[in-house]
C-alpha cells in the first residue's frame, strides 16, 4: 500500500495559444509522500495544480489522480483531493461555518457528520477565534488562508494539493501550518507550492523544481544541494587596503573596485562563477561558485597576497538549495528576484541573482 | 457509484459525489442568500417595487383611468424587468471569476451544468422574492374595486417565466464577461432589443414581422398577461431559458478565462 502511486502526471502539456504553460511534465507522487513544487512565477506550477484538480484540461498527455483520470473521471478524482487554491478565494459575504457547511453539502458528506467534521478542521485549523466574526471577508488574509485550509481538509481527502499555502501567513503560523503538513503528511498524499525555499527544506522530503514549464528537478532537497557539485565561497578585503611599506615610501592607500576584484577572481580560473556579495562598509565582498572537486581558498589567498589586498574574510560554504533552485531556473525572468521578495535565509545570496540571471550560462544540464 | 468505490478505497474519504439535485438546491440556497447576506438583494427588490409603483400609478395613468386592472402594472414591470434581470444575472459568473471564488467551486465534486442551474434558481429565487413585494398593489387594487384574478394570475406567471428567460440570457453573458459592469450593460441593452422587437414591426413586411413578432418577449408576456397560457408562449420562455443556460454552461466548460 505504501507504494501506491496517488498523482501521476505523463506528458502533461498545457498550451494557450502557442505558449506552453507546461510541456510535458512527468512526474509521480506516491502515498504518504509530501513533495514541495518549486518554480519562480509563470514556471507553470498553479498550471499544473490546476489541472491536477481538474478546474482547466490540459492540452495533451495525462494525469491521474488517486487512479482516477482527470478528463475521464473528473468528478471522482476531485472528489478524492482537497485543494487550496493560491490565495485562498472564498466567498467573502458568508460566515466561516455557513461555508464550511455549503462545502460539507457538495462534497456529499452525510449531513449527521456536518458538525463533527466541521468541529474537527475548526480545531486542526485554530479557527476558533474566526468564529465570532459576521462573515469571511472580515478575516485577516492569514485567517482566510486556514477557513480555505479547513475546506480542503474538510473531507478527510488521502491527497492535498496546496497552491502556496503559507504565502499570506505570518511566521508564526508558517512555522505551525509546516509542522502540521508533516503531521498530516504522515498518511496522505500531500503536494505543495511555494518559492519559499526554507519552508520546502524543512517540510518536503522530496522537492520537484520545475522551470519554464518543464521539470529541472526531482529529489530530496539534501540531495539536490549535493548533485549540484559546486562549493561557493565568500572572498571579503578591504577596498582601501593599505600598501605595504617594502612596495612604497610612504604608506599610501590602494583603492580596489569591485569591478577589478571580480575581474581578478575570474582570472584564477574561467570557470568560475563571481558574483558580487554584500560586504560591510569599507570593504567589498564576492560570491565565488566553483566546483567542489577543487579548493578554491588557496587559489583566493594566493591573490590576495599577490595582490597586496587585505583579507578580511574567506569562506567556504555548502551549496544551499536556493542555489540550486537559482541554477535550474536561471533564464527565468527575474527569478532571483522573486525569490528574494519572498524572503531567503539568506539575503546577500539572493542579490546577487540579478547579476547571475544576466549571465547566460544554462548550467542545468549538468544537474539532471 | 463505481467512482464513489475508487473514493472510498483510497483512504479515510468522508465526502463523495453528491446527487445532481442535491448539488443544484445547495448551490442556488447559497446564491440565493448571497444577495440577501449583502446590501444587493435588498436594494434590488426595493428599486424594483418603487420603480413599478411610480409607473404603475403615474406613466400608465391608473389614476386617470380610475378602473381597477392590472394591465398598466404589468406593462411597467415588463419595462423595468430588463433592468432588473440584468441586475440578478451580472454577478452570476462575473463575479466568481473577478474574485476568484469560481475556482474553488468548480473543483468541489459538482457538474458544471449544476453550477449553472443551481446559480439560475438561485437569482429566480430572489426574482420570485421581488415579484411577491410588488403583490401589495394587487391586494390595494382589490381594495378599489372587483379584480379579476385570472389576468393577475396570468401576468405573475408571465413576468415569472420571461424574467427566467432574461436571467439565462444575462448568465450566458456574464459567464463570457469578467467584469460585471460590461455584463450587465450588455445584458441589458440586448433585452431591450428583444423586448422592444414588436414595437417596429409596422415597418416590416409581413413574412418578416411574424417572425419577430415572435421572437419578441414583450409579446408573449401580453399574451399571458390576457389570462390565456398558449403553448406558443410556453415553448418561446423554456427554450430561450435552455439556451441561455447551455451557453453559460459551454462556457464554464471550456474554462476560457484560465
Amino acid at each position: 500500500m505504501a507504494t501506491d502511486v496517488m498523482i501521476e502526471a505523463r506528458d502533461l502539456t498545457k498550451r494557450y495559444g502557442t505558449y506552453a504553460a507546461i510541456d510535458k511534465l512527468n512526474f509521480s507522487i506516491r502515498r504518504g509522500e509530501v513533495v514541495g513544487f518549486l518554480g519562480p512565477n509563470g514556471a507553470g506550477k498553479s498550471t499544473t495544480m490546476r489541472v491536477l484538480t481538474c478546474f482547466i484540461a490540459p492540452s495533451s498527455g495525462t494525469a491521474t489522480v488517486g487512479g482516477n483520470d482527470v478528463f475521464e473521471k473528473p468528478l471522482a478524482a476531485r472528489s478524492v483531493v482537497g485543494y487550496l487554491p493560491q490565495r485562498a478565494p472564498l466567498y467573502q459575504e458568508m460566515g466561516v461555518i455557513e461555508y464550511l457547511q455549503f462545502v460539507a453539502k457538495l462534497r456529499a458528506i452525510s449531513a449527521s457528520e456536518h458538525k463533527a467534521r466541521i468541529k474537527k478542521v475548526v480545531d486542526i485549523c485554530g479557527l476558533g477565534d474566526a468564529l465570532t466574526k459576521d462573515s469571511i471577508g472580515e478575516l485577516s488574509k492569514g485567517f482566510q488562508q486556514r477557513v480555505g485550509l479547513a475546506q480542503a481538509l474538510l473531507h478527510d481527502p488521502p491527497i492535498l494539493i496546496l497552491d502556496e499555502p503559507t504565502s499570506d501567513l505570518d511566521p508564526i503560523e508558517k512555522a505551525e501550518f509546516i509542522e502540521y503538513i508533516k503531521a498530516i503528511g504522515r498518511d496522505r498524499t500531500v503536494m505543495l507550492s511555494t518559492h519559499n525555499l526554507a519552508e520546502v527544506e524543512q517540510s518536503c522530503p522530496r522537492v520537484l523544481i520545475v522551470s519554464k514549464g518543464k521539470l529541472a528537478a526531482d529529489g530530496a532537497p539534501e540531495d539536490l544541494a549535493n548533485r549540484s557539485g559546486k562549493a561557493r565561497y565568500v572572498f571579503e578585503i578591504d577596498a582601501d587596503s593599505q600598501k605595504s611599506p617594502s612596495h612604497a615610501r610612504e604608506s599610501s592607500k590602494l583603492h580596489v573596485s569591485i569591478d577589478e576584484l571580480m575581474e581578478s577572481v575570474r582570472g584564477i580560473d574561467k570557470d568560475l562563477k563571481v558574483m558580487s556579495h554584500a560586504s560591510d562598509p569599507g570593504s567589498i565582498a564576492v560570491q565565488v561558485l566553483g566546483d567542489s572537486a577543487r579548493d578554491y581558498r588557496r587559489d583566493l589567498f594566493n591573490l590576495a597576497v599577490q595582490k597586496q589586498w587585505t583579507l578580511l574574510e574567506l569562506r567556504k560554504d555548502v551549496v544551499q538549495l536556493e542555489e540550486v533552485f537559482r541554477e535550474l531556473t536561471v533564464g527565468d525572468a527575474k527569478a532571483g528576484d522573486r525569490i528574494a521578495a519572498a524572503g531567503l535565509k539568506k539575503p546577500e545570496a539572493s542579490k546577487s541573482a540579478k547579476d547571475k540571471d544576466e549571465d547566460e550560462d544554462d548550467e542545468s544540464e549538468d544537474k539532471e | 457509484m463505481a467512482e464513489k468505490a475508487t473514493a472510498g478505497s483510497s483512504g479515510a474519504l468522508v465526502g463523495g459525489i453528491g446527487a445532481p439535485i442535491a448539488n443544484v438546491l445547495t448551490i442556488a440556497g447559497r446564491e440565493f442568500r448571497a444577495y440577501f447576506n449583502g446590501p444587493m438583494g435588498y436594494i434590488v427588490v426595493t428599486m424594483f417595487t418603487l420603480f413599478v409603483g411610480i409607473l404603475f400609478f403615474f406613466l400608465f395613468g391608473t389614476l386617470v383611468l380610475r378602473k381597477t386592472t392590472l394591465q398598466p402594472m404589468f406593462q411597467s414591470m415588463s419595462a423595468l424587468l430588463p433592468l432588473l434581470c440584468a441586475a440578478l444575472s451580472m454577478r452570476s459568473f462575473s463575479e466568481e471569476r473577478q474574485r476568484g471564488t469560481i475556482e474553488l467551486l468548480i473543483t468541489l465534486p459538482v457538474r458544471d451544468a449544476d453550477v449553472v442551474v443551481g446559480k439560475f434558481f438561485g437569482s429566480l429565487g430572489v426574482l420570485l422574492v421581488t415579484l411577491l413585494a410588488t403583490v401589495t398593489y394587487p391586494i390595494a387594487m382589490s381594495r378599489m374595486g372587483d379584480l379579476d384574478s385570472g389576468p393577475v394570475i396570468g401576468g405573475y406567471i408571465g413576468i415569472l417565466l420571461g424574467g427566467g428567460a432574461y436571467i439565462a440570457i444575462g448568465m450566458a453573458f456574464s459567464s463570457y464577461m469578467r467584469d460585471q459592469l460590461s455584463s450587465f450593460i450588455v445584458t441589458v441593452l440586448f433585452l431591450y432589443v428583444l423586448w422592444f422587437v414588436d414595437k417596429t414591426l409596422i415597418f416590416l413586411p409581413q413574412g418578416v414581422s411574424s417572425v419577430f413578432e415572435y421572437l419578441c418577449s414583450d409579446f408573449h408576456f401580453k399574451s399571458i398577461a390576457r389570462g390565456v397560457i398558449d403553448t406558443r408562449n410556453l415553448v418561446y420562455f423554456a427554450t430561450v431559458i435552455t439556451a441561455g443556460l447551455m451557453i453559460a454552461a459551454r462556457s464554464l466548460s471550456s474554462r476560457r478565462w484560465s
